[in-house]
């Protein structure tokens, strides 16, 4: 067991909590208080279930809080928040409170990192369950001290009344026993799970922890090395398994010489269907085999075609699905009228999640119970995919997550995951598996390519009487957002599960009125039905960065038509009072003078400046950014030198947090515009590691981020995970224009590219 | 199996091992260190760099063979909690981790780097760290951490 494991684990703490014992249901009378009493000679435990207090907040036998979360932190300090929004509610400091995410054994399925929703839904839950603790410990501390609760009040953990006289701290009323109070479970999972007691939160006016900026505590170990990723556990008996994929995507295993391998101490071939890997005792001996195995592959038709044709299919590939969100008034009837019409198509290339390291998962089935470590945003999904693969019941699967190399959404983790239990299953021993660099860039499943065709209808003044914008691409949902089937992974689709694909992309997220508007989407269908390293899922803000590159970009063409400011355009059609603040706040603090784009006065040589701007909302939170660029017309390099960012996510519970959270997703989103892009031929993808899909360097950060974070507590907290990242493309594409009068309509501006076009 | 007795953080550790077999997975599997980190095995990234003699190496392109006599010093090696290294110390006041798994790669590049580069301008920093790769994007906190450091040292 790692020191992770025992950290993380309800076991643990009940050995360091005492006897596990039960408060009793509400409203608390002093019959039920007795049955406190009563139940403290009792071993009765809650079922680990959304409908129970005690799935979600813990008072342990020290006074201290353990909160139970089932959604999980991929780096933005997510677990930091909500421990802040604990601890208000429940009246305690923030060091009296420990978040433990991600395990199903002590947390209920609330959806794992998913959508940005990390504080806004999960958040809202554990809000809404610690406000139910502190009500559930006063009623108790009333009885007890015989004051009536609201002559009570709670200072750092003890209720007490006002005079101070009579106290009685939540360790003595509970501590180290379970809360047994049901709560008003809505009956879903995931991230739609709702389950309020009867207390309602406190006013933001009284918030004293929320919207402190409070550091993050998992930093020190990671730095002084004390802290362990999923790669890092080890158990008893362990070996190392590596997955071996074909060279042409489809190809299958027809005939594999184990003899290949005989050389090799401990290792050992499993092939189940048309999953193939190794398994050997040590890691180097199991990369060896994987090397080394002699595997007579399938004469597969190679599936694909080489990237360059990429948008020419898209462009010509049958539709499979088309959705239109609900029209304003008629698009087809004012182009009639127009009396000028402005048109553009834009282009977003597959791209990868090529997180820092290639997914790892380890596997360990002893007695007929299955434990999961897995670096996977959504473990609880994961257990329920692998109990499927192998064939167990769920109950019978405990998934843990533990922090991997890097999480954007439905990345290689899943897969990991389930090639591992595969493994295990197989040879009866607890088998890690991480890939190699070329599997985790090239065969992750990826963010969808696309096309977006938008128009504008003028009328003679200039103004715009309708608006049009349709994209067209993969789906971003070829396997499900998380592991939960087979068909979703890779061993299942190889253990014969064809994907199980469904079609979605989505619509600009704006509230520009035009009183003529159409916006929808189109899909395609996947290039290969099974084993596709060019499957499609969720990568950071699904299909996000692709429509408002295009729709965010259109908005500035068209402000150039009319010889408009490009900020002014936006405010003159612009509804929403939050959005009109957003692009406000991020002009005034980048000092944003107003003029018409392209920047006349710029020369035709050498290097030259521009800014622009791009605005989005996303699930409630809205964000504006303003990019600064210098564009050397003699390579076609850009450097996007500084952004300034107004950001609007409602209550900001942790403002430290929410600007290293910016950073990150203006420095990825910069990279996914400037480098990023999936290439491949007909036989498969050809960019799997760092030199063939590169991203950005640090000679290439920006100079600076600025943020202006605009706080409204009375404002239900919203999302921040994402949004930003959602308009740096569009903003760096209307800085290029102003600073060159030339418009780039594809992703991603590499040198070459930009060189060309200025030509 | 030829047997390699190595000075980690320190330490003579002992590994029987293949010659070709690189240096970090005799760190991690071996001796237990898991601070390297495997990103790519192809010297791209950085996750697995450690020091030896001082100079910042990838782990992952480097055999166990070849490391010799020399000192290797991993994360854990370069300081503690009570005896931060400035840059580990710089990085925590900056917070600038998000996932993490990176963070060999820049920590240990940067006290290699300001070892020999006492007061180095931000165009130095950035190009000393070139080629590491983070894919969080918390570039801007690693300038800022190298930056602090430096003041630090």
């Amino acid at each position: 067991m790692t020191k992770l494991d025992k950290a993380f684990s309800r076991r643990s703490f009940l050995k360091t909590g005492g006897m596990l014992v039960v408060s009793v249901g509400m409203p608390v009378t002093l019959d039920l208080v007795l049955g406190v009493n009563q139940a403290l000679a009792q071993n009765a435990r809650p079922p680990l279930a959304p409908d129970q207090l005690s799935s979600y907040i813990a008072i342990n036998a020290d006074g201290s809080v353990s909160a139970f979360f089932g959604k999980m932190d991929m780096g933005q300090g997510l677990f930091v928040a909500i421990g802040q929004m604990v601890a208000e509610e429940l009246d305690v400091g923030f060091n009296r409170v420990k978040v433990i995410m991600g395990d199903t054994g002590t947390s209920v399925n609330q959806g794992g990192a998913s959508g940005s929703t990390g504080v806004q839904l999960g958040g809202k839950q554990m809000r809404m369950a610690a406000a139910e603790a502190r009500r559930v410990l006063v009623d108790m501390a009333a009885q007890k001290l015989s004051v009536p609760a609201d002559q009570l009040s709670v200072v750092d953990g003890v209720v007490q009344s006002k005079d101070g006289a009579k106290k009685a701290s939540y360790k003595d009323l509970i501590g180290g026993k379970y809360f047994n109070v049901p709560l008003e479970w809505n009956k879903q999972t995931g991230n739609a799970l709702y389950a309020p007691g009867k207390a309602q939160p406190k006013n933001p006016s009284e918030h004293k922890v929320v919207g402190k900026p409070i550091p993050r505590q998992d930093i020190a170990p990671k730095v002084y090395a004390q802290e362990n990723f999923n790669t890092d556990i080890r158990v008893p008996g362990m070996v190392h398994g590596r997955i071996i994929r074909p060279a042409v995507a489809g190809a299958v295993p027809v005939r594999v010489d184990e003899s290949s391998i005989k050389g090799i101490k401990g290792a050992r071939v499993v092939r189940d269907k048309d999953f193939i890997g190794v398994i050997a005792d040590r890691e180097w001996d199991a990369i060896k085999a994987s090397q080394q195995l002699k595997i007579e592959w399938s004469d597969a038709k190679p599936p694909f075609f080489d990237s360059a044709e990429l948008y020419n299919h898209i462009r010509n590939a049958p539709v499979r699905k088309r959705q239109d969100d609900k029209p304003v008034g008629d698009v087809a009837a004012a182009f009639k009228t127009a009396a000028k019409v402005i048109e553009a198509e834009y282009e977003w290339p597959f791209q990868s999640h090529a997180c820092m390291g290639p997914a790892c998962a380890l596997v360990q089935i002893k007695d007929g119970n299955v434990t999961v470590w897995t670096g996977s945003q959504k473990p609880h999904f994961v257990a329920n995919g692998v109990a499927d693969t192998i064939g167990v019941p769920v109950d019978k699967v405990r998934a843990i997550w533990v922090p991997g190399p890097g999480s954007y959404g439905r990345n290689d983790a899943d897969d990991a995951a389930a090639d591992a239990a595969v493994l295990a299953k197989a040879t009866g021993k607890p088998v890690r598996v991480q890939y190699m660099r070329d599997q985790g860039t090239g065969w992750d499943p990826k963010g969808p390519a696309s096309i977006h065709r938008a128009r504008a209808a003028l009328d003679a003044s200039g103004n715009v009487i309708a608006y049009e914008f349709i994209s067209k691409g993969f789906s971003r949902v070829d396997v499900d957002t998380n592991g939960s089937k087979p068909a979703a992974t890779l061993a299942g689709q190889l253990r014969g599960e064809p994907l199980a694909y469904v079609d979605g992309f989505g619509t600009p997220a704006e509230s520009y009125t035009f009183a003529n508007k159409l916006v929808g989407w189109e899909t395609v269908a996947p290039l290969l039905d099974r084993g596709s390293p060019l499957r499609s899922a969720h990568l950071r803000d699904p299909v996000g960065p692709q429509i408002h590159f295009a729709s965010e970009s259109f908005m500035d063409e068209v402000a150039s038509a009319v010889g408009a400011d490009p900020v002014e355009f936006r405010l003159k059609y612009l509804k929403d009072p939050r959005d009109i603040a957003v692009v406000k706040a991020a002009a005034e603090k980048a000092g944003w003078k107003p003029r018409p784009s392209p920047n006349k006065a710029n020369p035709g040589t050498g290097t030259v400046s521009g800014r622009g701007i791009a605005y989005s909302q996303r699930g409630g939170t809205v964000v504006a950014i303003v990019a600064e660029v210098d564009v050397d017309r003699t390579t076609g390099k850009i450097w996007a030198r500084k952004f300034t960012v107004a950001h609007d996510c409602g209550q900001i519970i942790n403002p430290d947090g929410l600007k290293h959270t910016i950073e990150g997703n203006i420095v990825q989103g910069t990279s996914r515009t400037l480098w990023e892009e999936v290439t491949f031929n007909a036989k498969g993808v050809t960019s799997v590691d760092w030199a063939t899909y590169p991203i950005l360097d640090i000679t290439e950060a920006p100079e600076s981020i600025e943020c202006v974070l605009i706080n409204r507590p009375d404002v239900a907290p919203s999302g921040a995970g994402e949004p930003s990242i959602r308009a740096v493309s569009a903003a760096i594409a209307n800085a290029i224009f102003d600073a060159t009068g030339v418009r780039i309509r594809r992703v991603p501006f590499s040198p070459d590219r930009v060189k060309a076009a200025l030509a | 199996m030829p047997k390699y007795t190595l000075n980690v953080n320190g330490k003579a550790r002992t590994v029987d091992a293949d010659a070709d077999m690189p240096l970090l997975y005799a760190l991690r599997d071996d001796f237990g260190l898991n601070n390297p980190h495997f990103g790519c095995g192809l010297a791209q990234c950085g996750a697995c760099t450690v020091h030896v003699d001082g100079a910042a190496v990838r782990s992952c392109v480097t055999s166990v063979a070849d490391v010799g006599k020399a000192k290797v010093v991993t994360l854990a090696g370069l300081g503690t909690p009570q005896k931060p290294h400035p840059v580990q110390k710089a990085y925590v006041e900056e917070q600038v981790p998000q996932c993490g798994y990176c963070i060999n790669g820049w920590i240990m590049t940067a006290a290699a780097f300001l070892n020999d580069n006492k007061k180095p301008t931000d165009g130095e920093i950035r190009d000393a760290l070139s080629g590491l790769k983070c894919r969080c994007g918390t570039h801007m906190s690693i300038i800022r951490a190298v930056k602090r450091a430096a003041e630090m040292a």
